[in-house]
């Protein structure tokens, strides 16, 4: 799988981009087809929420990875993996092999020579099931756990290389971890307007990986529950409460910058304008959830339901005023006010895994977050929510896991992990 | 595994049986001098000519030996043209085929036992198809190996049918998954005949309504699960034997090209897969690691044969094999033991004391290789 990645579309492999309707997509159209070698450079337009109409492709290209500020899509399929091999080597040419079908991918384009026309008696490079499909604003993102350093430092020549702010996340009071679906080696965080699209990224990737990397569990997401683009409507969880209002939006460098983007100096070079990922499975109490009253739901948040407007106010946006909200209220203990300013880039996701075999909904908030240091980040704020938020009594952390995400893949030469891999290399 | 599963070996079958050569014995009278004259001793095989013209050919047999022989035409793979078996001592027989143009070999077979003796036939006019003779090697060589896995599963099996009849579930419990390595290590062949495959290797949820349960896994829920041999148990040891040697009587005329060969290489791990790495295939006796190393053992054969051919087209490919093939039997052997009731599933322990965790591991070890090898055919035809 040691694809050309600069093929261009057409060929043998048509574009799934060129296989969309000529109806309702639009200005999507235009860039790749025009472009044919995939090499877009995302600009600060690309922030604009308009694309999530058109089903366009986000530039994979870029200073930092997309997927983080750029806007938050509607699904999600995200997986963690483990490492399979000793081989430096073999590893290094993995993360190639997939950036090169990250980018083909995230541009609308099947993997390597596609997904059908080969040759009859071997299995095609691509799986098929977005064949036809729209790029969907398809974002890759990769990170790195601590345990790549720590089990692969050696082997892989990372001695030295793991950041000091990837820590490992302490135990917090209530915490159900399960083991086998929290930490992994590396990660991918598959974004898409289209479930199908993230899903068929995952799983290419996947195939690539096998011998080199293994998934060592995935999550389905849907329902976005925090946006990057606050101009937009705020979305709901699955409790029915807006969430993410204040969050960091990605037409806010300066914020970015303070909180989310890891800036020189600080820590290894490799990490400079990447940022740390926080992933927890949140499991929602639905049930009794549905059975609190009004009353209760509106103070365990500190919000009112229906506008979102924080307690005595009138509009969502309205500054909150905190001690007008119970001490143990969900937004007054997470607000920045009440932990010395910290903000989170939030883009967590609704999931649905069915039911639990009780018959309970087996569902709640896939949490993702971003920041420039996890040790000032979520971790002095979950401490404090673990402690003493009323909203406990109806959720539980079923997993857990924190991933140094790299910076962005600068140009069709560049790939995952260069600064981290190239040193000998 | 599945009840009924058409193969790629069996649809590439259809399909060259189709274009190539109907093969067809019958008793004739044809003593000409078109026929090629064979004469067949314990240890020759003498033939009056080296060349036929294509159409139909004739061989007038004669047993000169002190024992019974068979003869063969046999493609330049080791498949079967057209053949005779139990030609008695002193004895004549005539054997007639279409044959098309190509290079065949006429094989006596004394005592009906092993590669036999080979004599060259060239079939002259029309078109002849080529192919790379180390393929055609490979095929013969994969062809022997089936062979030889089927004739030793039969005593195997009978080992397991006398236990049964006699009563002696220790013995049986023993005796069971050895029975069935052979036919693990090639089960492609045996799904290519389509037939054989449902009545000796069917799990009970396979089954359609009405249909019997027969074979291995019925008499594993006996020995296992129910714990007792009645006499339908013993009637489908029986038919277990029967089944198996009709299997053993077939491998030589299975169609087997080079990309059905690596194709069935995948498949046999993706019986591992689906299968053996959930503990699906050998729910009651928990044997199925045994069965795990049979199919990777002749998945292993298959891969070994191409390998001179696949190496030239795809050296990267065929490193990543070698290294994966190594890592899951060196994973494998970590699961070998001494203990003596579990020495006959072929030494492996038994699989309901294998963890979450370690299942995970051997899944993926399981994806590592398969992947990779399902690439070996387009490395192959190349």
């Amino acid at each position: 799988m040691t694809n050309d990645t600069t093929q261009a579309a057409g060929g043998p492999s048509p574009s799934r981009r060129s296989l969309i309707g000529w109806g309702g997509a639009g200005l999507a159209l235009g860039a790749a087809a025009a472009g044919g070698a995939v090499a877009m450079t995302r600009t600060g337009s690309d922030a604009d929420p308009a694309g999530a109409e058109t089903g366009a492709a986000v530039a994979f290209h870029g200073a930092h990875q997309a997927g983080i500020a750029t806007p938050v899509q509607d699904r999600l399929h995200f997986a963690s993996f483990d490492v399979k091999t000793d081989d430096r080597a073999a590893f290094v040419q993995m993360l190639k092999d997939w950036t090169a079908a990250a980018r083909r991918m995230t541009a609308g384009h099947a993997v390597g020579e596609g997904a059908y026309g080969g040759l009859a008696e071997a299995p095609p490079d691509d799986t098929g099931e977005a064949l036809g499909l729209r790029p969907s604003r398809l974002t890759l993102t990769i990170g790195f756990g601590p345990s790549l350093f720590e089990k692969y430092g050696e082997k892989f020549g990372l001695t030295g290389q793991r950041p000091e702010a990837l820590v490992d996340l302490p135990p917090f009071p209530g915490d159900n971890l399960e083991k086998t679906r929290s930490d992994g080696d590396l990660c991918v965080q598959a974004c898409a307007d289209d479930p199908q699209v993230a899903v068929h990224a995952i799983r290419n990737l996947a195939r690539i990986g096998f011998g080199k990397v293994a998934i060592r569990w995935s999550q389905l997401g849907f329902g976005k529950t925090s946006s990057t683009t606050p101009d937009a409507q705020t979305p709901r969880n699955l409790m029915g409460f807006k969430d993410g209002t204040r969050n960091i939006a990605g037409t806010e460098p300066d914020r970015l910058k303070k909180f989310v983007w890891v800036g020189e100096g600080e820590g290894p070079a490799w990490m400079t304008g990447g940022s740390y990922l926080v992933a927890r499975r949140i499991r929602m109490n639905i049930e009794t959830w549905d059975r609190t009253s009004l009353q209760e739901q509106e103070d365990v948040f500190g919000r009112d339901k229906g506008e979102g407007a924080p307690v005595g106010k009138a509009q969502e946006r309205d500054e909150p005023f905190l001690k007008a909200m119970k001490p143990d209220a969900h937004v007054r203990l997470a607000h920045p006010d009440s932990n010395d300013g910290v903000t989170l880039l939030r883009r967590g996701y609704s999931f649905t895994d069915g039911t639990d075999g009780l018959g309970r909904l087996e569902a709640g908030l896939f949490f993702l977050a971003y920041q420039r240091d996890v040790r000032k980040g979520f971790i002095p704020v979950q401490r404090s929510l673990a402690r003493s938020d009323a909203l406990n009594e109806y959720i539980q952390h079923v997993s857990s896991a924190v991933f140094a995400v790299p910076p962005g893949v600068l140009d069709k030469d560049d790939w995952w992990g260069r600064a981290l891999f190239s040193k000998e290399a | 595994m599945r009840a009924v599963r058409l193969s790629v070996v069996t649809a590439a079958a259809t399909a060259a049986a189709l274009a190539a050569v109907t093969g067809c014995t019958e008793k004739s009278d044809a003593g000409s001098g078109d026929a090629i004259q064979v004469t067949a001793a314990d240890s020759k095989c003498e033939t009056s000519s080296k060349s036929v013209p294509a159409g139909q050919v004739t061989l007038n047999i004669e047993n000169k030996g002190s024992k019974a022989t068979e003869v063969e035409i046999l493609f330049p793979d080791d498949r079967i043209v057209s053949e005779k078996e139990n030609i008695g001592p002193g004895t004549k027989y005539t054997l007639t085929a279409e044959v098309k143009a190509g290079s065949y070999e006429i094989a006596c077979r004394p005592g009906m036992k092993g590669l036999g003796v080979r004599q060259k036939l060239a079939v002259t006019g029309g078109t002849v198809a080529k192919r790379d003779p180390r393929l055609d090697k490979a095929v013969a060589a994969y062809r022997e190996y089936a062979q030889e896995q089927a004739d030793a599963t039969i005593p195997k099996v009978e080992t397991f049918a006398n236990a049964i009849k006699a009563g002696d579930i220790e013995a049986a419990k023993q005796a069971y998954a050895p029975s069935r390595f052979g036919w693990e290590s090639t089960e492609p062949i045996a799904e290519s005949f389509g037939d054989i495959d449902p009545k000796t290797d069917t799990r009970v949820n396979d089954l359609e309504k009405g249909q019997k349960w027969t074979g291995w896994h019925a008499l594993e829920k006996a020995l296992w699960q129910d714990k007792k041999i009645g006499a339908e148990q013993k009637a489908l040891a029986d038919e277990l034997v029967t089944d198996l040697k009709g299997w053993q009587k077939r491998v030589g005329t299975a169609e087997i090209t080079p990309t059905s060969m690596a194709n069935g290489a995948k498949e046999l791990l993706d019986e591992v897969a689906t299968g053996k790495v959930t503990g699906e295939e050998d729910r009651y006796s928990h044997t199925d690691l045994s069965d795990f190393k049979g199919n990777v053992e002749g998945a292993q054969k298959s891969y070994e044969l191409l390998k001179p051919v696949a190496q030239q087209n795809d050296k990267t490919l065929t490193t990543e094999l070698d290294k994966q093939f190594s890592a899951l039997n060196t994973l494998l052997d970590k699961y070998r033991t001494d203990d003596p009731q579990e020495k006959a599933q072929n030494g492996f322990v038994s699989y309901d004391k294998v963890t979450k965790d370690q299942r995970k591991e051997l899944s993926d070890a399981v994806n590592a290789l398969a992947e990779p090898l399902s690439k070996l055919a387009a490395a192959v035809v190349k």
